[in-house]
């Protein structure tokens, strides 16, 4: 793990180190002598212009050489992926699993962000959900991010195969008493508007150990039954995830998951002979790099 | 005073067969060497007109764990450079890593293109490649030199530089030692701004937890408790974030030495004991006292000041300053330097003979910020961390300042805008004003996405010892004590004010100046070459920083009248506001940047050009 964090980040500074660091040619020793004498300008450049009109130099002839490097690397980008759900869920005659992994490669202000959401779910009856994002992020009013791009949604259900795209309006970051919010809306190919939102939040039992709640709800403006998507309030689903870092990026836990259908998505769960509430514990690994 | 300086460099040059050595820790300076046969002795100097240093990669060890360290002629710190006034110096730097490098020499005036800033004063110095700096030396103190190419500072490219004075040394000493703090790390600068920039308190091991909230809600009650934990978690701050980089990554280092290998400087008992502290600590502030020994100030960032006796003294990144110590007693002291987060320290022996220690103290608890850190209006008289314990409470809300102590907890000092205390009121006698005593209610402008916050109000705080001092009865240095020897000569007021705001967003770990780091903000600020100047650093963060100017000096505009003392990098508490007189005499472009290294690699940095044209607006 470590080392290919290490190799990734290693892949990261190597990018702006062959953009803004090419100092072409030697730097030759300078002999120069220091003349503090008024009006004396000292250049490194060879660009002493005549001063006759009684005109001193302006200030663009201080200048440095267009080919020096920047003195400091303030737009090196990064690249973060984080899993924050990673997990295995107790079931009783399947093993369920879930996943939610996000992360962005980028600077402060401008940043490529990639989501993806997925389970498998036996008592859904759609085996797998799977889901993925890509956006672009702007960094907007101190702690969000707002996010628009795409969406692509596959479910498979008994070895059937649907699938459709979205166009993505997005809302991320931390609002007031800590709380990381995650709101998105999304508009399908064929004109379906639905909507997500997620949040949680950390409580730090000690430095290492780290509870969370987490809360994720989806709502649809129109009921699509091929994706077993009712009007209304899809789904809630509650999570409290007690993890240990090993180290910040490390961190295996345990928890417990509560999902509850409503409404024409759990009429739809119901038909399709599922479970339309249940508590699964669960246990998995947060990762980030 | 008068100089007397006994020899003391052939009293302490003859000790120790430096050469049987060499292949035992070829990797650490000769004082180092010294320590290890438990003998203290000062480190090679290396003097003379011209200098050849390198630059390259070498092995090191800290605690027996082995690293790579980036170094000066083989060792971390590098070799002392001992300059004379009045001469002329040429220091031939080769660079043997596989990236551009270059050494500037902090605090030292000198031609714009010696400076060593690459991107500003000159192109770096490229692989294979040797710079020749050259410039006459027209100051006398002590200094260091670095790096100042990416994180090579960090990686241990840095060491002291001390420059005699021409006239008799007016301060008298028997013996010196240079004591340079660091923090050494595993990993790379580059590799902590990554981490940061993904989690923010990714080093911070020191945050509230469950347990300290129960104990709260027992010492405090539940409504206090809970006001004060809802109020930071609404401003989606920690109070415990005294620091960006932590001894979870970071062993402190003093003169290259961990705490467990314990830095041993040697003396006579009676002996005058000149200790040149230098803050290497690329992102930690210390706390330096040596329990047992009252220290005297007698040197502020090379600059003499007016001796001044302390117990205790808060270092900034890239400060210096020198005491005089005078061990009496045939025994050893211990020399304890706390980071300001209270999550490490570093530590030596000054001992009468070799092999001797004396006991290291407890680390004070971690103190907390509190709202005044935050600029917090205090009309509302909003009291964070505020106690019920009544026999430590002193309150005089009359007219005066309101101050509420527990030895627990950190102090915190309510000043009512525009009121003094007895004590200040009589000790301005002969001083003059200093700017920002009043507090000044922050502008319209919130510096956008770039900055987290913006204080109601920032004002000085040069007379407070900074956060987790002062309350236990120690003497504690703090800006106002500074007054130079002499005054110096330009003492004309400053004829236009420039201000600066230092920003940046803590949860995003952007750091910036007005908003807007380096890389959207290139246009240098211009000195019109010869003015006087006022430059206003007002801090919008609720973080500490060192203001570094290069090529010129700051006069600390700290109420000493004729007697500013000057520096080359100016500590800024939280919501605080410092003023510093610039004389423009060094036509040229200069850098200008928070020394906090990561603060500056992410875009707390400037250009300052000094030239005599006004650039079009």
């Amino acid at each position: 793990m470590r080392t290919f964090a290490q190799a990734l980040s290693g892949i990261v500074l190597v990018i702006p180190l062959s953009t803004g660091f090419c100092v072409p040619g030697v730097s030759a020793p300078s002999t120069t002598v220091f003349l503090p004498t008024p009006g004396a300008y000292f250049l490194t450049a060879s660009t002493t212009q005549d001063n006759s009109d009684g005109q001193r130099l302006a200030p663009n002839n201080l200048s440095p050489p267009k080919d020096w490097p920047s003195p400091v690397a303030d737009e090196h980008p990064n690249l973060f992926i984080l899993a924050d759900v990673l997990e295995y869920r107790q079931n009783n005659k399947d093993s369920d699993f879930r996943w939610d992994v996000q992360g962005w490669y980028g600077g402060d202000y401008n940043r490529l962000w990639f989501k993806s959401e997925g389970e498998r779910n036996t008592a859904l009856k759609a085996d797998y959900d799977i889901d993925a994002q890509l956006l672009y992020g702007r960094f907007i009013k101190q702690y969000y991010d707002f996010q628009i791009g795409v969406r692509g949604e596959t479910q498979i259900f008994r070895g059937k195969n649907v699938t459709r795209a979205h166009a993505v309006i997005g809302f991320q970051g931390l609002v007031p008493y800590n709380h990381e919010v995650d709101f998105a809306l999304f508009i399908s190919q064929h004109g379906d508007v639905s909507a997500r939102f997620v949040g949680s939040r950390d409580f730090l039992l000690t430095q290492r150990l780290i509870l969370q709640p987490r809360f994720e709800t989806n709502a649809a403006i129109q009921k699509v039954e091929k994706f077993s998507t009712g009007r209304g309030l899809n789904n809630i689903e509650l999570g409290l995830r007690l993890r240990y870092e090993i180290r910040r990026e490390i961190a295996p836990y345990i928890g417990v998951s509560y999902d509850k259908s409503f409404f024409g998505t759990a009429d739809r769960v119901r038909q399709e002979g599922g479970n339309t509430s249940q508590i699964r514990f669960v246990a998995g690994i947060r990762l980030w790099l | 005073m008068k100089s007397n300086s006994i020899s003391r460099r052939t009293l302490l040059k003859g000790i120790g067969a430096i050469g049987t050595l060499k292949g035992l820790e070829s990797i650490l300076p000769s004082y180092v060497w010294a320590n290890m046969l438990n003998v203290a002795i000062q480190p090679p100097e290396i003097s003379g007109n011209v200098i050849n240093l390198t630059i390259a990669e070498t092995p090191f060890h800290v605690d027996n764990l082995n690293a790579t360290a980036i170094t000066v002629n083989g060792t971390v710190p590098g070799p002392l450079i001992r300059l004379q006034e009045g001469q002329n110096v040429t220091l031939k730097v080769t660079n043997h890593l596989k990236e551009a490098s270059s050494i500037h020499w902090h605090g030292i005036l000198l031609p714009p293109d010696m400076d060593g800033v690459p991107g500003v004063s000159f192109a770096g110095i490229e692989p294979g490649t040797t710079y020749v700096y050259q410039f006459p030396v027209k100051q006398s103190g002590t200094y260091w030199y670095h790096s100042h190419s990416g994180g090579q500072e960090q990686s241990g490219v840095y060491a002291p530089m001390i420059i005699d004075p021409i006239e008799p040394d007016p301060i008298q000493y028997d013996r010196e030692y240079v004591v340079m703090l660091s923090d050494w790390s595993f990993e790379s600068a580059e590799q902590m701004i990554a981490k940061l920039k993904k989690q923010s308190d990714y080093f911070n091991y020191q945050q509230r937890t469950l347990g300290e909230f129960f104990l709260d809600l027992k010492q405090k009650g539940w409504s206090a408790t809970f006001d004060n934990y809802l109020a930071w978690a609404r401003m989606r701050m920690d109070p415990t974030d005294l620091g960006d980089v932590t001894s979870h990554a970071y062993t402190y280092l003093m003169n290259g030495l961990s705490p467990a290998t314990n830095w041993t400087g040697l003396f006579n008992p009676g002996e005058r004991v000149r200790l040149r502290f230098i803050q290497v600590g690329v992102m930690t502030f210390q706390d330096v006292r040596i329990p047992g020994l009252k220290m005297t100030v007698v040197q502020a960032d090379g600059q003499n000041v007016q001796p001044i006796e302390v117990d205790e003294f808060r270092l900034g990144p890239a400060e210096t300053y020198d005491v005089i110590v005078e061990p009496t007693e045939e025994r050893a002291y211990t020399i304890f330097a706390e980071t300001m987060d209270r999550s490490g320290y570093a530590r030596g022996t000054l001992a009468p003979r070799p092999g001797m220690s004396a006991s290291v103290p407890q680390r004070r608890p971690r103190p907390l910020r509190t709202m005044e850190d935050m600029g917090m209006d205090m009309s509302g008289m909003q009291m964070d961390n505020m106690e019920a314990n009544a026999e430590h409470k002193s309150m005089h809300i009359h007219g005066m300042d309101m101050k509420i102590e527990n030895p627990k907890l950190p102090s915190v000092e309510h000043h009512i805008p525009g009121m003094h205390n007895m004590e200040q009121m009589s000790a301005q006698v002969n001083r003059s004003e200093i700017p920002g005593s009043t507090p000044v209610k922050h502008g319209p402008d919130d510096h956008g996405t770039g900055n987290q916050v913006v204080p109601d109000s920032t004002r000085s705080r040069l007379d407070e010892p900074g956060i987790g001092l002062g309350t236990d009865g120690r003497r504690v240095l703090v800006y106002t004590d500074l007054k130079s020897l002499h005054p110096y000569p330009d003492q004309r007021k400053p004829e236009r004010e420039l201000e600066l705001h230092l920003t940046g967003n803590m949860e995003r770990y952007m750091w910036s100046f007005d908003g807007k780091k380096y890389s959207d903000a290139k246009e240098p600020v211009h000195f019109n070459y010869g003015e006087r100047l006022r430059w206003t650093f007002v801090n919008d963060t609720m973080m500490e920083h060192t203001m570094h100017l290069h090529g010129m000096w700051m006069h600390l505009e700290n109420g000493a009248g004729e007697y500013l003392p000057r520096k080359h990098t100016v500590l800024v508490k939280p919501a605080e506001r410092v003023s510093v007189a610039i004389t423009a005499d060094a036509p040229g472009r200069w850098a200008f940047h928070c020394h906090l290294l990561l603060h500056m690699d992410v875009g707390m940095f400037r250009v300052v050009e000094v030239s005599d044209v006004v650039p079009h607006v």
